[in-house]
Formats: C-alpha cells, structure tokens, sequence
C-alpha cells in the first residue's frame, strides 16, 4: 500500500513489517471498555455529550420571523411559519446520532415534524434536494433519504427548546446520515434533478455521509 | 495530457483514500499536559495550514478508535503557483510527489524539515480515550496509522490569502490550527498583517511560547497577545480572566478593515468570541471556526 513496508535508507524498520492487521501498530494502545448493547459504526465512539461543531458564529433566528420554504424544481414555493409548524402532526423520535468527527449519542430524544408530512403535497420528481439554513450553510441530500419516516424538521430536543448552539430553534434531523447532514437553523429545501455538492460536500466531505459505509470523504 | 495542468480543481480539496503507516520519529514536550508528534509521512503530498490528520490507533484485540488532529506544522515548501494545485492532490501519481526523483524544483524543495514529515500537537484530555496515549504513552519509532490532510474551511494559504488583514483568536490547544497559519506566513516570507489572541488556562499551559515571542520579535506584521483565564504570574498586570470585549476591540482590527477571523477552540471560547465579533460589526462570512466539544480526546 505504501512505501512504509521498505525499510528506511540507513534505518532499521519502524517497528515491525506486518502492517496488514495492526498487531504492530500503536503499541500498547488498549482503548476504552468496548461499549455493549449497541451499535456503533466503523471509526465511531460513544459520547454522553453533545459537542458542537459549526463552520461560523452561531445565528441568531427569532421564532416570529422564522419561516420554512420547499421549493421545487419549477421555482413553486411552499413555507410554513413557526406557528404554522407547530400546528402540524408532531413526531417524537428516539434515535441514535453519528457525527463524521466521530462521536456517536446513543437515544437522543427529540421532538419535530416529519419531511413525510412538509413533502407530501410537493409536486416534483427531484431525486436530490440542497437544504440550506440562516447563516448560509448548505448540504445536499438524495430525496429518498428524506422520505419514508427517516428525517424531521426538529425544534426540541430532550424535552427542551433546541438550543441555537445545536441548531435551534430548528434543524433538519436525518439520524441515519452523518450529522453535517442534519443542518441547524434550517430555514429552506430545494429539490434539484441532479446532485449538487453543499458547504461540506464541495470541501471534501462525502454526497452522501452513509455512516454504516463509513462514507465520510469523497470516493469513500 | 500536457505536463502540470492534469490537476482537476475538484481535486484541491480531495482527501487522500484509504490509510496509510506513519512512523513516529520524534515529540516533544510542550507543556506539562501537551506534545508535539513528529510524524514521517512517506508521499505526503503537503497541505494547507489549518487544515488536520486522521489518525487511527490499532488496539491488540483489532478494536481500532480514530481522531482528527490539527496539523501544527508548516505546510510543506513550494512554489506559490504551484501550492493550490499540488497541494493535497490526490490523482497525482505518487511517482510526482515530493520525495522522489522527479525533476520538478518547486517540489524537491519539500519541507524544511525533511520530506513527509508533520506535525501535530496533542494537547492531554482527561478521561480521554486516545489523547492521553499519545502524550504519555505511544513511543517513538513505532507506526500509527494516518488519513489527510483533511478539511478546507478552516485554513489560510499565502498563495491564495495573502494581503487580507487576519485576526486569528485561540482558545487553548485552539492555538495549534492556528499556528500552522502564523508557521505558513513565515515560512513564505509573506507579510500580510496578522493579529493574534491566545487566551489559555495558566502560564504553564502555554503552547509555543519561546516561538511566538520570536514571532513578534520579527516587527514583520505579527502581534500576538496571550491572556489567562485561570491563573497568572504574581507580576502580570492583568488579573486571570476571560476576553473583555473591550479587549478584543482594541488588540484586534476593526471591522471596517474587513479581515478574515479565524476562531478556534472549546465551544464555550467560541461561541462567546464569536458572538462578541459579530456585535462589533465583523461580518459572519467572514468568521470561521472551529470547534472542539468537551469529549475531543
């Protein structure tokens, strides 16, 4: 795989020669107790908190001005005050969450109103959608991973108003992708016929983010 | 197809597939609770300061754990036209990347500490899984296994940034991104204005402390300021505290200068750094950061 298997000019060979399985690797590394009764993805570890991670400032989104917009590929828009959101059908999920830099929460507690129900009087045939929050990130995500009972517009979280720092006062919430995919202060949704890359997406980070395929970087 | 222009731009921000074995060749001792890990990367194909490494430990039973470190070093040397395209270049064969015999002078010159050699800083977290491993325990000359350079929001390139004011804000092992920036500047010879805030726990938590002082030393165009938020010498003339606004404001530039902020650090130092900055005027795209949670380790 690489040249590291050859021993270095001059040098004796760092450590050992098998590099295949890792009996040579970090020696005297032991790791945590393995965490039991769940199932952590590859590369992940269990975390009892919840860091944070945000590529600028934390904005600050009122409730009385908030709004949410699907647009679909026509340029037809479709929103929602935070009034008109809290009036829809409520779903409260319990799921586990897998951030790309490698913690995963285990039967995070939330509280938020199914894409089943924002998307299912959207005229469209998109197979990809770019969610895009205040502040200005974006992320793109293929419909399907939408649909079907997989992903929210989430406003509170273990029983509490999320916290801007966390996305609040609304994120998407797709548990079964990386969490860069679940963007905080989510504010619109726009369907697109073919795959753009979002903030992350164009820096290097996967189209997807299967954490189960552990797709956290492009080609992966 | 025709000699350097095989780069693809989609390819600047690529991340190098798969793993790779680096050997630990040297640490040093930074601070009582943080080490420098020199690593040998064999065809490191160079990066931008700022961005960090993957490295994944191998336990004796094959349980593996993963962690993203900044790169504290210098990106490697090279000619300035060539660096956005080169660097962190993966379709580039690797008989094209520093190291080998290839007559290309701009990359021979790799870095100026020998070729495919990096560093990261690893600062000690209690209870951490991986970190107090890595400062205490993981020996010299042994291998670990490393993934990068990954990420390109949070970096500064002197090819690319050059002559925008920045003002760079770090809050404890925060200073290490952040200081891959301050090693680039010097290293190109650049003299774009830089300022920098270091707020940290104590004096004896100090990173890079002789290196920055020989840093502002240069009268080039950086000014670093450290202040302590927990504990200061019995001669300090400001007491152990946080970041005042006031103080941000007047050791930093104002926001009519619109400079490139960098933020870096624990959540609660960035959060409350960055709130500060946007109630001054700085405006919030022009605000990067980047953030540890209170598990990294």
């Amino acid at each position: 795989m690489t040249s590291a298997t050859t021993p270095a000019p001059g040098g004796p060979d760092p450590v050992g020669l098998d590099h295949g399985l890792g009996a040579t690797l970090t020696p005297g590394f032991r790791g945590r107790a393995r965490p039991e009764g769940v199932a952590l993805p590859p590369g992940q570890y269990a975390e009892e908190g919840f860091p944070v991670l945000s590529a600028g400032p934390t904005p600050n989104v009122d409730t009385s001005t908030w709004s949410f917009a699907v647009i679909n590929e026509a340029g037809a828009t479709k929103s929602w005050t935070w009034a008109e959101l809290m009036a829809l059908p409520q779903d409260e999920p319990t799921v586990d969450i897998h951030c790309v830099t490698r913690w995963s929460k285990f039967a995070t507690r939330w509280r938020g109103v199914s894409l089943d129900v924002l998307l299912a009087d959207v005229e469209s045939t998109a197979d990809f959608a770019m969610v895009g929050s205040y502040g200005g990130y974006t992320t793109n995500l293929p419909v399907a991973d939408l649909l079907g009972g997989k992903a929210w517009i989430a406003h509170t979280f273990d029983g509490a108003p999320l916290h801007p720092e966390h996305g609040g006062p609304a994120r998407l919430l797709v548990p079964h992708l990386y969490f860069w995919k679940s963007a905080k202060w989510v504010r619109s949704l726009t369907l697109m016929p073919m795959d753009r890359p979002g903030f992350w997406e164009k820096l290097g980070y996967h189209d997807l983010g299967d954490p189960w395929r552990e797709q956290r970087y492009q080609g992966d | 197809m025709t000699e350097a222009v095989g780069a693809r731009l989609g390819a600047r921000y690529a991340v190098p597939s798969g793993w790779q074995v680096a050997t630990l060749v040297e640490r040093r001792a930074e601070s009582p609770s943080a080490e420098t890990l020199v690593l040998d990367v064999p065809g490191w194909p160079g990066h931008q300061a700022g961005q960090h490494l993957d490295l994944r430990l191998t336990a004796p039973d094959g349980y593996t754990a993963e962690r993203s470190y900044s790169l504290a070093s210098a990106p490697p040397r090279s000619d300035s036209t060539l660096s956005s395209t080169l660097l962190a270049d993966s379709s580039l064969p690797a008989s094209s990347l520093p190291g080998s015999a290839l007559p290309n002078t701009a990359l021979s010159s790799a870095t100026p500490s020998g070729s495919g050699r990096v560093e990261v800083t690893v600062q000690r977290v209690r209870d951490g899984e991986v970190s107090p491993y890595l400062v205490d325990d993981f020996p010299p000359g042994s291998a670990i296994e490393v993934r990068g350079p990954i990420g390109g929001w949070f970096v500064w390139d002197p090819a690319i940034d050059a002559g925008t004011p920045v003002f760079l804000l770090a809050g404890g092992s925060g200073l290490v991104p952040v200081m891959s920036m301050a090693r680039a500047r010097r290293e190109a010879g650049d003299r774009t204005p830089f300022r920098l805030i270091y707020s940290v726990r104590t004096p004896e938590d100090r990173l890079y402390t002789d290196e920055l002082d020989a840093l502002t030393a240069r009268s080039d165009g950086f000014e670093a300021r450290t202040i302590f938020t927990r504990a200061v010498s019995l001669t300090a003339l400001r007491g152990p505290r946080r970041l005042t606004s006031s103080e941000l404001a007047s050791w930093g530039w104002p926001p009519e200068l619109e400079p490139r902020v960098y933020v870096c650090g624990p959540t609660g130092f960035v959060e409350a750094v960055s709130r500060m900055l946007v109630a001054q005027g700085h405006d919030p795209a022009r605000i990067r950061t980047e953030r540890f949670g209170p598990a990294s380790g």
